[in-house]
């Protein structure tokens, strides 16, 4: 399935072209600027939430808790308590550790055949795209926030400042920016050219990827090349924050209507894809449960009896044989 | 399971950051805040009609100039700046830019502040001192 | 199996390289070999299961004898899994086929197959349930990754759901923890429902269900193996043993896999149990209706999996006694562990876990009731409770293979290190990213341990085996020490094959070897009937 990335990339190139050509060329700055932004936003939020609900109903059996660590037994020996949580808090720091910093992930090793031997490497780079990739655009998603919000949090000014940090390039660079695309892109590289995970790659998986590209690309551009109007783009994003939509005087380049098409359609896109993993790491017994089943009984809310052997089945058939052996019977 | 109410919590709280600029906005910002501000322009400004480029270039590339500026006054020591019809200007923020925009305050500061941006001209040039 | 390769070619063969068409167009490889035997319909019809035909058939015919409305009980299934399992659910939807866990898994190490990385293990469901059970999948088709369920999948399924022995090493690497062991699970449980399950598990399945244990060792058996045991016991120690059998009114009941009854390497480690007891003057009983430790319902649904499992409790709660132990085995404490109490709880006998030796309680166990025997022999050991001569054991240079279960689905890791450094002196562990939670498979676990697929599960063990050698290479190992009872039946082919010069040992074989017992005559041979040390000049020295 090689041509897999193709035609994503050929679907976010399209999307692209029909926001620009509705806007520059239709004049349909009312379907891209507000109809569709609060569109994707309401399938987003009750997309999310009616997954996450579904989710919710259900049942969680048993507790599965893939241990990592030893577990608590003797006082003596130690527990390793966030791979092996035992109680609620542990679990709590073990998920935590999982959501914020991706520790499964860092554990990530290499299979290499040499000679004879089968060797396990330590790698860090999947570990490293992902968390470059995430973190960048958290704090892209963050720094946004000045477009929504008016007056301008102090924590997005403050972000503001340590992500242009460099003073370099005019205006400030924001790192994150261009972080965010290189994480996007790496991510890409690892699915277009590594064979094994090129095979196992679909659509799906590089959609979302070309779309953030075409996020991250468009944005760069607004604020690096093609500059906008920065004051009425904030009077748009206002109107949208407020509930009060309005086109503003004078036009937006269609640069940035792609943009926002493109942030329109990831986030709508969001509750139907892969990217639940945002809300699914939440509730992935494997993590969120406590190595404790020994100590605690956990309850499956269908635990329906079953047809079992009962032992005065098991006396009726082998009685004489038992009685012969010197094993003791109820029934003499 | 005894989750669901541990689930319920996540998502308010997920729909409380997701909803974060439509609370923020309706208890903390003015009721305009979709309206951009308007510069001000000074009598001076008004009279001159024309600044070194048209409103709309000015309005995306301002800093642009300020920087290209700086860098011929400093480097080359190129002071003049020739616009298109000829007409030729000290290419200097504090003489040039300030002396017709000479109301910081109500012309910088008001669109910088609506955009969360702060620019460090003035970190080494004066502005003139504002008259009411 | 006569057509195995050589070890060295088998080695060389190993391709990791990807086809060219897309895994959904790759057909399974159900040629003779690559697929266990299916159930025989006595088997079927013991359990109460489903069975689709009464004619012997097998998965290399090209048309499967399963109901015509096969497609709608695999939905109705899927469905009625979906909502009984978040986990399933979850770990349908959230997976961003990252290719971390590709490389995880020792069935992919050592076939080169993709589809037995757990990625696409996982993808064989979660193509179908794009298909049936999503918005995009309905509408969008291959696009989104859905697949329609057709003959070729549901082969597929048999295939590769049987190329997995649920050892989760992959959900350690994984971010979102998803379990290929779960996946697995239903995946098995959706063909079951089929009639689709195989031989080597559900015989043994119906055979526990009918004798109390999975090799249908009848009572009277039982008790004439275990007296056999007492008897080369008396022969090597001098020490009379007599165990009991379903006595009422024991402190505890003992329990432990009927594979440490029935074959070696297994019956020394039970052996070494027997010593361990008479040494401490124990108060316990074995059963002959509860002789099973290990659960193949576990492979098969989690029903089966109860009612197998309903035995432990019931004789403890019949016998009236006040804890259980256990004894070495994998899977059997996954099962204890995560399910027991849940499935067959709460306990209605007893008290919590206490050792009548030592006075410790063992909180850790206060609701399931059961304690591993390697806890329990660790605590001793903290206590001094045991008279021991690690150097009868000097003959061995020993390593230690978690087993996948204890590991990754207890975390029991550093007791049975405990033990095994108090009762042998030469110990050395291999790779760090092959031991503990990172420990690999043995390859056979999950009910595929069965003569007809050898090859592939010399294939499967091959990324342990490889371990082992290192290490019997660079330290002399001989001796590969282990905690389960699947472990000591397929290590020992693999060890044969991968590393020869390697013997496979439980943990209490070597505890009954150092133990010195009361009255015992001078030690010359180990439970295996070998000597304790070559004909040195010790002897002269005497």
């Amino acid at each position: 399935m090689k041509a897999a990335y193709l035609y994503s990339l050929i679907a976010v190139v399209v999307l692209g072209l029909i926001a620009y050509a509705g806007v520059e060329a239709a004049g349909l700055d009312v379907l891209f600027g507000v109809i569709i932004p609060y569109l994707a936003f309401i399938v987003f939020l009750v997309g999310f939430a009616n997954k996450v609900l579904d989710w919710s109903k259900s049942a969680v059996p048993f507790k599965i808790p893939t241990t990592m660590g030893q577990q608590k037994s003797l006082p003596w020996i130690k527990q390793n308590k966030i791979d092996s949580p035992y109680t609620t808090g542990q679990v709590v720091i073990r998920m935590l550790l999982e959501i914020l910093l991706f520790r499964s992930l860092f554990k990530n090793t290499r299979t290499g055949f040499s000679g004879e031997r089968i060797s396990y490497k330590w790698v860090i780079w999947l570990w490293l795209f992902a968390i470059l990739f995430h973190y960048s655009f958290l704090v892209v998603v963050i720094r946004h926030l000045r477009f929504f919000a008016e007056p301008v949090p102090f924590f997005v000014n403050f972000l503001e400042q340590i992500d242009g940090m460099l003073q370099v390039l005019l205006p400030h660079m924001f790192l994150s920016g261009f972080a965010l695309l290189a994480g996007t892109l790496l991510l890409l590289v690892r699915r277009v050219f590594l064979p094994k995970i090129v095979y196992i790659s679909r659509p799906a998986d590089y959609f979302p990827l070309f779309l953030i590209t075409g996020i991250a690309v468009t944005g760069l551009m607004m604020r690096y090349l093609a500059k906008v109007d920065v004051i009425r783009i904030k009077e748009l994003t206002m109107g949208l924050a407020t509930l009060q939509p309005s086109i503003p005087e004078g036009g937006i380049s269609g640069l940035f209507y792609v943009h926002l098409f493109f942030v329109s359609i990831l986030v709508a896109y969001i509750p139907f894809s892969k990217i639940m993993h945002i809300g699914g790491i939440f509730l992935s017994p494997t993590r969120n449960t406590a190595n404790d089943t020994r100590a605690r009984r956990h309850v499956n809310p269908w635990n329906y009896p079953v047809k079992t052997h009962t032992y005065e089945e098991y006396e009726e058939e082998f009685r004489d044989k038992m009685k012969e052996a010197g094993i003791p019977v109820e029934k003499e | 399971m005894n989750d669901k109410n541990k689930i319920i919590t996540g998502l308010v709280i997920f729909f409380l950051v997701a909803l974060f600029p439509f609370w923020f906005n309706l208890i903390f910002g003015a009721s305009d805040a979709a309206k951009g501000p308007d510069p001000v322009l000074t009598d001076k400004a008004k009279e001159a009609e024309t600044c070194v480029a048209d409103t709309q270039f000015m309005r995306t590339e301002h800093m642009q100039l300020l920087d290209q500026w700086r860098d011929t006054v400093v480097r080359d020591g190129q002071r003049i700046y020739v616009v298109e019809n000829g007409n030729k200007y000290e290419a200097s923020l504090s003489n040039t830019c300030m002396d017709c925009h000479s109301n910081k305050a109500d012309f910088c500061d008001k669109c910088h502040n609506y955009a969360s941006v702060t620019p460090y001209c003035w970190d080494c040039h004066t502005y003139p001192e504002e008259t009411k | 199996m006569a057509e195995t390769p050589k070890p060295e070619e088998l080695f060389k063969n190993i391709d990791h390289s990807v086809p060219e068409e897309p895994w959904e167009d790759v057909p399974p490889d159900l040629s003779p070999g690559r697929f266990a035997y299916p159930t025989k319909p006595k088997n079927l019809e013991y359990l109460g299961m489903p069975m689709p035909t009464k004619e012997e058939w097998s998965p290399a015919d090209e048309e499967w004898p399963i109901p015509d409305n096969w497609k709608e009980i695999i939905h109705e299934g899927f469905k009625d899994r979906l909502e009984k399992y978040r986990s399933l659910k979850i770990f349908m939807d959230v997976c961003v086929r990252c290719g971390a866990c590709a490389d995880k898994c020792h069935f992919f190490i050592g076939t080169g197959d993709p589809k037995n990385m757990p990625v696409l293990r996982a993808e064989l469901l979660r193509s179908v349930y794009r298909k049936d059970f999503t918005t995009a999948g309905k509408i969008l088709g291959r696009i989104s990754g859905g697949r329609p369920l057709t003959k070729q999948v549901l082969k597929e399924w048999f295939s590769y759901f049987y190329q997995c022995t649920e050892c989760r090493r992959c959900s350690v690497y994984c971010p979102y923890g998803i379990d290929t062991a779960e996946i697995t699970m239903m995946g098995r449980e959706l063909l079951s429902l089929l009639g689709l399950n195989i031989n080597w598990i559900l015989e043994p399945a119906a055979n526990c269900f009918r004798t109390g244990n999975h090799l249908g060792i009848q009572p009277h058996a039982f008790r004439e193996m275990v007296d056999f045991f007492c008897d080369d016991i008396e022969e090597i120690t001098g020490v009379k043993l007599e165990p009991t059998f379903n006595r009422k009114g024991a402190e505890i009941l003992f329990i432990t896999p009927s594979g440490d009854v029935f074959a070696d390497p297994g019956t020394y480690t039970m052996m070494g149990y027997l010593l361990l007891f008479e040494h401490l003057g124990l108060d316990y009983t074995l059963s002959t209706y509860a002789s099973e430790g290990g659960n193949f319902g576990l492979f098969t649904s989690s029903e089966m999996m109860k009612r197998l499992n309903s035995k432990m409790y019931a004789e403890a709660r019949r016998l009236g006694v006040k804890w259980i132990l256990g004894g070495e085995c994998g899977h059997m404490w996954r099962v204890i562990h995560q399910y027991m109490d849940t499935m067959n709880g709460p306990t209605d006998f007893g008290e919590t876990p206490k050792s009548p030796i030592t006075g410790t309680v063992f909180e850790n166990a206060a609701a399931t009731k059961m304690v591993h025997i390697t806890e329990f022999t660790a605590d001793l050991l903290r206590h001094n409770k045991l008279r021991l001569d690690p150097s009868r054991n000097d003959n061995k240079v020993v390593t230690f293979h978690d087993s996948c279960n204890p590991s990754r689905a207890m975390g029991l890791l550093d007791e049975p290190r405990e033990v095994l450094k108090a009762v042998c002196n030469n110990f050395y562990e291999m790779p760090e990213n092959t031991i503990r939670e990172q420990t690999f498979c043995c390859g056979s676990g999950s009910g595929l341990n069965t003569e007809e697929i050898m090859e592939l599960r010399l294939l499967g063990g091959l990324p342990r085996a490889n371990a082992v050698r290192y290490v019997h290479e660079k330290f002399g190992v001989n001796m590969l020490s282990c905690i389960c009872a699947i472990d000591r039946a397929a290590l020992p082919p693999l060890m044969d094959y991968w590393v020869p010069g390697v013997d496979v040992t439980g943990i209490h074989e070597l505890v009954g070897n150092a133990l010195v017992m009361d009255g015992e005559i001078e030690r010359t041979m180990d439970l295996r009937f070998e000597p304790l040390k070559e004909e040195t000049e010790e002897d002269a020295d005497e």
